[in-house]
């Protein structure tokens, strides 16, 4: 998907002026009609349940205008807990992701072409198994643990990945489901730099292998881990179906948890959630445009908005939901 | 890439490609190996559960009795309702962001595309628990639309069929209009100004040049959009609990020990036949993926 979109780029500068042609000038008043109705109705569609939402969380009937959905969230029972254990498990599957498949697409590129193949099938492979499959085999072997291993040392593993206060079985679990979108764009970020040339300039300076990933490669593959990073945050930070069916409440289970009794905090925090994830949007086109540098300046925000959009998106539907 | 240029520095380098190579195999070990632990492990349990029948006291035995099961009444039903969801929404999201994106793509404004392509990604990101919620507020029972309108007179039910398609197309329309704008920037002007000059009407350009050419991109869309409210859970979970029957709440059930003792194996038979189904989804996205980049470029 990354690869489509250095057409985002481009295309507006060729064909925006071509359009103004002659030819199609006849058609215009038609055309601007039917798209002035199209982009109305969309906007309807998207902005009201925005602004009902949010005039949900300050008005009830009958009782006028108040902020408590919103001032009340800090204070709401178990928020800051379930925050941090979320921010937690992010942090550690950014880290996980990142050590796993950064050393192996950079092998694969340096070294063993063969095993390239082998590496994007394996990462690729998640994205045909939907959660709530996965969860459902995770069940079955966490099941194993007292069925059969009791009395051996694995054991303790067992319990170990399930500790309530830190549990790793979620991280190894958004880690699986992370991979095809780290995949992707960590492999889009070394397509773009050419690795090899790289590799051999560096040791031909006398560089050791571990300098050379460490000041040549990634410093390169920036904006890519900033975007394989913001997707793996967002996927930890929105997942709900594997922590539920396991028992576990990070912030996702939290929302839920409240809104029997709460329903305006928990549409104020989703409100919250929503444009968090934007600032983070915002933030990574920002860090694309940087790095991006060079001849498309001027439409490097938008290019940089757009992988990273287009990516995203099947985070949110495979891992989200 | 590296295939390209690596045996260009010639036989020289020959040598010290092959003293590297085998370390550079160990870079891909840690990847394989808790690939093969946290993501093969649990897929092969249930593949393993899905088809072998156990029970307290007897020996586990291989059966295909478990995917019998789950084709036949309520599991077959909540199976051909998720099918029946996801293809319309998918078909519904496809024709509605290809529009919207075609209207971005022509108009002139590029703070406007700019706009649209980011809120796109944002909203194509708000799935799960947080939009259930916004739509709780907005078009529930006691819904600021609800109210205001007094849509329940009118006989609309937020926790229905209905009412989770107009949810879904929520993120599957802006994630459709994400996968279309490059394809609709592909579209060269000069073939429409071709085609103009050929003496085409503007339908028989579509028909015989745009359609043709977005075609694979269409399509690939379309299955995407399936895959995506295929999958989901959340969003279903949190809103209509059981009254839609939906292949994803049926195994959540079943695996919080819902249903009766012994069952478990079917919840892993209703995954097996979602891997299925997921499986066939991506064996048409991804060729068709790749043959749109090849077209567009």
């Amino acid at each position: 998907m990354a690869a489509l979109t250095p057409t985002a780029s481009a295309a507006p500068h060729d064909s925006t002026p071509k359009d103004g042609s002659r030819t199609v000038r006849a058609r215009r008043p038609r055309r601007r009609v039917w798209r002035g109705v199209v982009l109305g109705l969309a906007g309807v569609y998207f902005v009201v349940p925005l602004l009902a939402s949010f005039v949900f969380t300050v008005h009830t009937p009958g009782q006028g205008v108040s902020f408590d959905a919103y001032t009340g969230i800090l204070s709401a029972d178990g928020f800051t807990q379930s925050l941090f254990l979320s921010l937690g498990l992010a942090a550690a599957t950014i880290a996980l992701v990142l050590l796993l498949t950064v050393p192996a697409l950079i092998a694969v590129r340096l070294g063993a072409p063969r095993l390239r193949s082998v590496v994007e099938v394996v990462c690729m492979l998640p994205l045909v198994v939907p959660p709530i499959a996965l969860v459902s085999g995770i069940t079955t072997v966490l099941r194993w643990g007292p069925d059969h291993l009791s009395t051996t040392p694995l054991y303790q593993t067992f319990i170990a990945v399930q500790n309530e206060s830190f549990p790793l079985m979620l991280v190894f679990a958004y880690t699986v489901l992370a991979l095809p979108f780290v995949y992707r764009s960590l492999d889009a970020g070394l397509s773009a730099i050419n690795v090899t040339t790289l590799v051999e300039a560096a040791r031909n300076c006398g560089a050791r292998v571990p300098y050379t990933v460490l000041r040549v490669i990634l410093p390169n593959l920036r904006s890519a881990l900033a975007s394989a990073s913001f997707l793996t945050l967002a996927l930890v930070l929105g997942e709900y179906t594997i922590a539920a069916l396991l028992g576990f409440r990070p912030f996702a289970v939290w929302i839920v948890s409240i809104s029997g009794s709460e329903a305006q905090t928990s549409v104020a925090v989703s409100l919250l959630s929503l444009l968090i994830t934007w600032l983070l949007l915002l933030v990574l086109s920002r860090v694309g445009a940087r790095t991006g540098g060079g001849a498309g300046a001027a439409t490097a925000g938008s290019a940089a908005g757009a992988p990273s959009a287009s990516s995203t998106p099947s985070a949110s539907s495979a891992a989200k939901e | 890439m590296s295939t390209q240029t690596l045996p260009a520095p010639g036989a020289a380098d020959g040598t010290r490609r092959r003293r590297r190579a085998p370390r550079a195999w160990l870079g891909t070990l840690p990847l394989l190996v808790f690939a093969g632990l946290c993501f093969g492990l649990p897929v092969g349990a249930l593949l393993y559960g899905a088809v072998t029948h156990k029970e307290p006291g007897r020996a586990t035995s291989l059966t295909g009795e478990n995917i019998t099961t789950t084709l036949h009444g309520a599991y077959l039903n909540s199976l051909t309702g998720s099918v029946e969801l996801s293809a319309l929404t998918a078909l519904v999201g496809t024709v509605l962001g290809m529009l919207i994106a075609q209207a971005v793509v022509t108009s002139r404004g590029g703070a406007l595309r700019e706009s649209v392509l980011t809120a796109s990604g944002v909203l194509a990101n708000f799935g799960g628990i947080p939009l259930a919620f916004a739509f709780v507020a907005t078009l529930g029972i006691s819904g600021v639309v609800t109210q205001l309108v007094h849509l329940d007179t009118l006989g609309w039910n937020l926790y229905s069929f209905t009412g989770l398609s107009v949810i879904y197309l929520y993120f599957l329309v802006p994630l459709m209009v994400l996968i279309s704008v490059p394809a609709l920037d592909g579209l060269r002007p000069q073939w429409r100004e071709a085609a103009q000059n050929a003496g085409a009407t503007d339908g028989q350009f579509w028909r015989h040049v745009g359609l043709p050419v977005l075609a694979p991109t269409l399509l690939g869309g379309f299955v995407l959009l399936f895959g995506s409210a295929f999958a989901a859970y959340a969003t279903a979970a949190a809103l209509v609990g059981g009254s839609v029957p939906l292949v994803t709440l049926k195994i959540a059930d079943a695996l919080s020990g819902n249903v009766q003792v012994g069952q478990e194996n079917v919840a892993l038979a209703l995954s097996l036949d979602m891997i299925v189904i997921a499986g066939l989804v991506m064996a048409v996205y991804l060729p068709l993926q790749r043959r749109s980049t090849r077209w567009l470029h």
